[in-house]
Protein backbone atom coordinates (compact mmCIF):
# COMPACT_ATOMS: atom_id res chain seq x y z
CA UNK A 1 0.00 0.00 0.00
CA UNK A 2 2.64 2.50 1.12
CA UNK A 3 5.11 1.00 -1.33
CA UNK A 4 2.57 1.61 -4.08
CA UNK A 5 2.22 5.19 -2.90
CA UNK A 6 6.00 5.54 -2.99
CA UNK A 7 6.05 4.26 -6.57
CA UNK A 8 3.28 6.60 -7.64
CA UNK A 9 5.11 9.51 -6.01
CA UNK A 10 8.40 8.59 -7.67
CA UNK A 11 6.88 8.01 -11.11
CA UNK A 12 4.75 11.15 -10.88
CA UNK A 13 7.82 13.14 -9.89
CA UNK A 14 9.76 11.63 -12.75
CA UNK A 15 7.09 12.56 -15.29
CA UNK A 16 6.78 16.12 -14.02
CA UNK A 17 10.54 16.45 -13.97
CA UNK A 18 10.81 15.10 -17.49
CA UNK A 19 8.17 17.55 -18.68
CA UNK A 20 10.04 20.45 -17.15
CA UNK A 21 13.64 19.67 -17.95
CA UNK A 22 14.98 16.61 -19.73
CA UNK A 23 18.58 17.30 -18.92
CA UNK A 24 17.93 17.71 -15.19
CA UNK A 25 15.86 14.51 -15.18
CA UNK A 26 18.71 12.59 -16.76
CA UNK A 27 21.00 14.01 -14.09
CA UNK A 28 18.54 12.97 -11.35
CA UNK A 29 18.37 9.42 -12.68
CA UNK A 30 22.13 9.23 -12.88
CA UNK A 31 22.49 10.51 -9.31
CA UNK A 32 19.93 8.03 -8.01
CA UNK A 33 21.62 5.16 -9.83
CA UNK A 34 25.06 6.22 -8.60
CA UNK A 35 23.86 6.40 -4.98
CA UNK A 36 22.30 2.97 -5.36
CA UNK A 37 25.33 1.24 -6.86
CA UNK A 38 27.58 2.93 -4.30
CA UNK A 39 25.81 1.22 -1.45
CA UNK A 40 24.88 -2.03 -3.19
CA UNK A 41 27.99 -3.98 -2.07
CA UNK A 42 27.18 -3.30 1.60
CA UNK A 43 23.51 -3.89 0.96
CA UNK A 44 24.07 -7.34 -0.47
CA UNK A 45 26.15 -8.31 2.59
CA UNK A 46 23.42 -7.19 4.98
CA UNK A 47 20.67 -8.96 3.05
CA UNK A 48 22.66 -12.19 2.90
CA UNK A 49 23.40 -11.99 6.64
CA UNK A 50 19.72 -11.46 7.40
CA UNK A 51 18.96 -14.58 5.36
CA UNK A 52 21.19 -16.62 7.68
CA UNK A 53 19.83 -14.91 10.82
CA UNK A 54 16.23 -15.60 9.91
CA UNK A 55 17.02 -19.26 9.29
CA UNK A 56 18.69 -19.89 12.63
CA UNK A 57 16.55 -17.54 14.72
CA UNK A 58 13.20 -18.81 13.50
CA UNK A 59 9.97 -17.81 15.27
CA UNK A 60 10.14 -21.25 16.88
CA UNK A 61 13.60 -20.56 18.37
CA UNK A 62 12.52 -17.15 19.57
CA UNK A 63 9.47 -18.65 21.27
CA UNK A 64 11.70 -21.13 23.05
CA UNK A 65 14.01 -18.33 24.17
CA UNK A 66 11.58 -15.80 25.54
CA UNK A 67 8.34 -17.71 25.97
CA UNK A 68 9.49 -19.71 28.96
CA UNK A 69 11.40 -16.97 30.73
CA UNK A 70 9.92 -14.28 32.82
CA UNK A 71 11.24 -11.30 34.69
CA UNK A 72 14.45 -9.50 33.87
CA UNK A 73 16.30 -12.48 32.34
CA UNK A 74 13.38 -12.86 29.94
CA UNK A 75 13.56 -9.18 29.05
CA UNK A 76 17.30 -9.45 28.54
CA UNK A 77 16.89 -12.48 26.29
CA UNK A 78 14.13 -10.86 24.21
CA UNK A 79 16.13 -7.64 23.92
CA UNK A 80 19.11 -9.56 22.57
CA UNK A 81 16.97 -11.43 20.06
CA UNK A 82 15.28 -8.18 19.10
CA UNK A 83 18.59 -6.40 18.58
CA UNK A 84 20.06 -9.12 16.40
CA UNK A 85 17.13 -10.09 14.26
CA UNK A 86 15.52 -8.01 11.57
CA UNK A 87 12.07 -9.53 11.44
CA UNK A 88 9.61 -7.45 9.46
CA UNK A 89 6.77 -5.97 11.51
CA UNK A 90 4.08 -8.03 9.89
CA UNK A 91 5.81 -11.14 11.25
CA UNK A 92 6.99 -9.69 14.57
CA UNK A 93 3.71 -8.25 15.83
CA UNK A 94 1.62 -11.40 15.38
CA UNK A 95 4.54 -13.39 16.84
CA UNK A 96 4.60 -11.17 19.94
CA UNK A 97 0.83 -11.55 20.16
CA UNK A 98 0.97 -15.33 20.03
CA UNK A 99 3.72 -15.39 22.67
CA UNK A 100 1.62 -13.12 24.86
CA UNK A 101 -1.28 -15.54 24.48
CA UNK A 102 1.02 -18.34 25.57
CA UNK A 103 1.99 -16.58 28.77
CA UNK A 104 4.92 -14.34 27.86
CA UNK A 105 5.10 -11.11 29.85
CA UNK A 106 4.01 -7.80 28.33
CA UNK A 107 7.34 -6.17 29.21
CA UNK A 108 9.31 -8.96 27.52
CA UNK A 109 7.31 -8.49 24.35
CA UNK A 110 7.52 -4.69 24.53
CA UNK A 111 11.29 -4.77 24.81
CA UNK A 112 11.39 -7.28 21.96
CA UNK A 113 9.30 -5.11 19.65
CA UNK A 114 11.18 -1.95 20.61
CA UNK A 115 14.69 -3.33 20.14
CA UNK A 116 13.57 -5.02 16.96
CA UNK A 117 12.66 -1.67 15.45
CA UNK A 118 15.34 0.58 16.92
CA UNK A 119 18.46 -1.53 17.39
CA UNK A 120 20.09 -3.06 14.35
CA UNK A 121 23.24 -5.05 14.90
CA UNK A 122 23.16 -6.58 11.44
CA UNK A 123 22.63 -3.21 9.77
CA UNK A 124 25.30 -1.53 11.94
CA UNK A 125 28.02 -1.84 9.26
CA UNK A 126 25.70 -0.13 6.79
CA UNK A 127 24.77 2.59 9.28
CA UNK A 128 28.46 3.07 10.01
CA UNK A 129 29.20 3.55 6.29
CA UNK A 130 26.82 6.51 6.27
CA UNK A 131 27.08 7.93 9.78
CA UNK A 132 30.41 6.75 11.13
CA UNK A 133 31.24 4.39 13.95
CA UNK A 134 30.56 6.72 16.85
CA UNK A 135 27.02 7.62 15.81
CA UNK A 136 26.22 3.98 15.14
CA UNK A 137 27.38 2.83 18.56
CA UNK A 138 25.73 5.78 20.30
CA UNK A 139 22.36 5.50 18.58
CA UNK A 140 22.13 1.74 18.96
CA UNK A 141 23.19 1.60 22.60
CA UNK A 142 20.94 4.52 23.57
CA UNK A 143 18.05 2.86 21.74
CA UNK A 144 18.81 -0.39 23.54
CA UNK A 145 18.62 1.23 26.97
CA UNK A 146 15.59 3.26 25.95
CA UNK A 147 13.77 0.08 24.88
CA UNK A 148 13.79 -1.07 28.51
CA UNK A 149 12.29 2.23 29.65
CA UNK A 150 9.58 1.93 27.00
CA UNK A 151 8.91 -1.66 28.07
CA UNK A 152 8.54 -0.73 31.74
CA UNK A 153 6.12 2.07 30.89
CA UNK A 154 4.11 -0.19 28.59
CA UNK A 155 4.09 -2.76 31.37
CA UNK A 156 2.64 -0.18 33.74
CA UNK A 157 0.04 1.12 31.29
CA UNK A 158 -1.08 -2.09 29.64
CA UNK A 159 -0.41 -4.49 32.50
CA UNK A 160 -2.37 -2.41 35.00
CA UNK B 1 34.06 -2.53 -14.46
CA UNK B 2 36.00 -5.67 -15.11
CA UNK B 3 35.33 -9.01 -13.45
CA UNK B 4 38.20 -8.81 -10.98
CA UNK B 5 36.99 -5.44 -9.71
CA UNK B 6 33.48 -6.75 -9.45
CA UNK B 7 34.61 -9.73 -7.39
CA UNK B 8 36.64 -7.44 -5.16
CA UNK B 9 33.76 -5.05 -4.60
CA UNK B 10 31.40 -7.85 -3.66
CA UNK B 11 33.95 -10.03 -1.84
CA UNK B 12 32.12 -10.11 1.51
CA UNK B 13 28.83 -10.91 -0.14
CA UNK B 14 30.47 -13.68 -2.17
CA UNK B 15 32.06 -15.08 0.99
CA UNK B 16 28.69 -15.29 2.72
CA UNK B 17 27.15 -16.97 -0.32
CA UNK B 18 30.05 -19.43 -0.33
CA UNK B 19 29.29 -20.12 3.35
CA UNK B 20 25.62 -20.67 2.42
CA UNK B 21 26.64 -23.09 -0.32
CA UNK B 22 28.81 -25.06 2.13
CA UNK B 23 25.86 -25.30 4.53
CA UNK B 24 23.62 -26.42 1.68
CA UNK B 25 26.04 -29.23 0.87
CA UNK B 26 25.97 -30.54 4.43
CA UNK B 27 22.42 -29.58 5.46
CA UNK B 28 20.39 -29.21 2.28
CA UNK B 29 17.14 -28.19 3.99
CA UNK B 30 18.80 -25.52 6.17
CA UNK B 31 20.70 -24.21 3.17
CA UNK B 32 17.53 -24.12 1.15
CA UNK B 33 15.84 -22.06 3.88
CA UNK B 34 18.77 -19.63 3.95
CA UNK B 35 18.62 -19.12 0.19
CA UNK B 36 14.87 -18.71 0.37
CA UNK B 37 15.15 -15.99 3.03
CA UNK B 38 18.04 -14.31 1.22
CA UNK B 39 16.10 -14.25 -2.04
CA UNK B 40 13.09 -12.90 -0.13
CA UNK B 41 15.25 -10.13 1.34
CA UNK B 42 16.52 -9.16 -2.09
CA UNK B 43 13.00 -9.16 -3.47
CA UNK B 44 11.88 -6.91 -0.62
CA UNK B 45 14.79 -4.54 -1.10
CA UNK B 46 14.30 -4.36 -4.84
CA UNK B 47 10.62 -3.58 -4.36
CA UNK B 48 11.16 -0.74 -1.86
CA UNK B 49 14.48 0.77 -2.84
CA UNK B 50 14.04 1.89 -6.49
CA UNK B 51 11.43 4.59 -5.83
CA UNK B 52 13.46 5.83 -2.85
CA UNK B 53 16.59 6.34 -4.92
CA UNK B 54 14.54 7.77 -7.78
CA UNK B 55 12.97 10.31 -5.42
CA UNK B 56 16.38 11.05 -3.93
CA UNK B 57 17.81 11.80 -7.35
CA UNK B 58 14.90 14.10 -8.13
CA UNK B 59 15.15 15.78 -4.74
CA UNK B 60 18.84 16.33 -5.23
CA UNK B 61 18.36 17.98 -8.61
CA UNK B 62 15.19 19.97 -8.01
CA UNK B 63 15.14 21.07 -4.37
CA UNK B 64 17.52 23.94 -3.74
CA UNK B 65 19.82 23.70 -0.76
CA UNK B 66 18.43 26.96 0.58
CA UNK B 67 14.94 25.48 0.90
CA UNK B 68 16.12 22.52 2.96
CA UNK B 69 18.26 24.79 5.12
CA UNK B 70 15.26 27.01 5.77
CA UNK B 71 13.03 24.12 6.85
CA UNK B 72 15.50 21.66 8.40
CA UNK B 73 18.80 23.47 8.81
CA UNK B 74 20.39 25.36 11.68
CA UNK B 75 17.86 27.74 13.17
CA UNK B 76 14.88 25.77 11.86
CA UNK B 77 13.87 25.30 15.50
CA UNK B 78 10.73 23.47 16.57
CA UNK B 79 9.38 23.47 13.01
CA UNK B 80 12.46 21.59 11.85
CA UNK B 81 12.09 19.05 14.65
CA UNK B 82 8.40 18.44 13.94
CA UNK B 83 9.05 18.15 10.22
CA UNK B 84 11.84 15.61 10.84
CA UNK B 85 9.52 13.47 12.98
CA UNK B 86 6.74 13.65 10.38
CA UNK B 87 9.11 12.74 7.53
CA UNK B 88 10.39 9.72 9.46
CA UNK B 89 6.97 8.55 10.62
CA UNK B 90 5.49 8.82 7.13
CA UNK B 91 8.17 6.55 5.71
CA UNK B 92 7.65 3.02 4.55
CA UNK B 93 10.27 0.32 4.38
CA UNK B 94 13.08 -1.00 6.57
CA UNK B 95 15.58 1.17 8.43
CA UNK B 96 18.29 0.75 5.80
CA UNK B 97 16.09 2.75 3.44
CA UNK B 98 16.54 5.73 5.77
CA UNK B 99 20.33 5.89 5.46
CA UNK B 100 20.55 7.13 1.86
CA UNK B 101 17.71 9.58 2.52
CA UNK B 102 19.59 10.94 5.52
CA UNK B 103 22.70 11.25 3.37
CA UNK B 104 20.92 13.50 0.85
CA UNK B 105 19.34 15.49 3.69
CA UNK B 106 22.82 16.08 5.07
CA UNK B 107 24.13 17.09 1.67
CA UNK B 108 21.34 19.66 1.43
CA UNK B 109 22.20 21.24 4.76
CA UNK B 110 19.88 19.54 7.25
CA UNK B 111 20.91 20.11 10.86
CA UNK B 112 22.61 17.09 12.45
CA UNK B 113 20.14 16.66 15.31
CA UNK B 114 17.25 16.76 12.83
CA UNK B 115 18.87 13.99 10.80
CA UNK B 116 19.12 11.83 13.93
CA UNK B 117 15.50 12.62 14.83
CA UNK B 118 14.47 11.61 11.31
CA UNK B 119 16.46 8.37 11.56
CA UNK B 120 15.00 7.43 14.96
CA UNK B 121 11.47 8.30 13.84
CA UNK B 122 11.87 6.15 10.75
CA UNK B 123 13.04 3.23 12.89
CA UNK B 124 10.23 3.25 15.37
CA UNK B 125 7.37 5.65 14.58
CA UNK B 126 6.47 4.41 11.11
CA UNK B 127 2.74 4.92 10.71
CA UNK B 128 2.16 1.86 8.48
CA UNK B 129 3.82 -0.26 11.18
CA UNK B 130 1.83 1.49 13.88
CA UNK B 131 -1.44 0.50 12.23
CA UNK B 132 -0.26 -3.06 12.04
CA UNK B 133 0.96 -3.07 15.63
CA UNK B 134 -2.39 -1.72 16.79
CA UNK B 135 -4.30 -4.53 15.16
CA UNK B 136 -1.96 -7.20 16.56
CA UNK B 137 -1.10 -5.98 20.05
CA UNK B 138 -3.91 -3.59 20.82
CA UNK B 139 -4.33 0.16 20.75
CA UNK B 140 -3.08 0.63 24.34
CA UNK B 141 0.22 -1.12 23.61
CA UNK B 142 0.85 0.59 20.28
CA UNK B 143 -0.21 4.05 21.37
CA UNK B 144 1.83 3.94 24.59
CA UNK B 145 4.91 2.85 22.67
CA UNK B 146 4.37 5.56 20.07
CA UNK B 147 3.84 8.34 22.60
CA UNK B 148 6.74 7.33 24.86
CA UNK B 149 8.99 7.18 21.81
CA UNK B 150 8.55 10.82 20.79
CA UNK B 151 10.20 12.36 23.88
CA UNK B 152 12.65 9.43 23.89
CA UNK B 153 13.74 10.22 20.34
CA UNK B 154 14.21 13.90 21.17
CA UNK B 155 16.33 13.06 24.22
CA UNK B 156 18.42 10.55 22.26
CA UNK B 157 18.96 13.00 19.40
CA UNK B 158 20.01 15.66 21.91
CA UNK B 159 22.49 13.30 23.57
CA UNK B 160 23.93 12.04 20.26
CA UNK B 161 24.17 15.59 18.93
CA UNK B 162 26.16 16.68 21.98
CA UNK B 163 28.34 13.61 22.45
CA UNK B 164 29.28 12.99 18.81
CA UNK B 165 31.77 15.85 18.67
CA UNK B 166 32.27 18.57 16.07
CA UNK B 167 35.01 16.76 14.17
CA UNK B 168 32.84 13.65 13.74
CA UNK B 169 29.95 15.80 12.55
CA UNK B 170 32.14 17.71 10.12
CA UNK B 171 33.50 14.42 8.81
CA UNK B 172 29.94 13.14 8.30
CA UNK B 173 28.96 16.21 6.28
CA UNK B 174 32.23 16.14 4.34
CA UNK B 175 31.63 12.54 3.32
CA UNK B 176 28.08 13.24 2.12
CA UNK B 177 29.18 16.33 0.18
CA UNK B 178 31.89 14.32 -1.54
CA UNK B 179 29.23 12.08 -3.12
CA UNK B 180 28.15 13.27 -6.55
Amino acid sequence: MFTLLLYLLALGGLLISFGKDRHKTRLALMKGWKAFTNILPDFTVVLALIGIMLTYLSPHTIAALVGKNSGFPGMLASSIVGSITLIPGFVAFPLAKSLLDRGAGIMQMAVFVSTLMMVGIVTAPLESRYFGKKETILRNSLSYVFSFIVAIIIGMVVGA
Amino acid sequence: MNLLNLVKTYRYFLLIILFDVVITVFHPSTGYTIFQYTAGNFAEMLSVIPPIFLLLGLLDVWVPRETIIRYLGEGSGVKGIVLSIVLGAAAAGPLYGAFPVAAVMAKKGTKYSNIIIFLCSWSTLKIPMFLFEMSALGIKFALTRWLVNIPGILVMAYIIDHVIGEENKAEFYRRQMANP
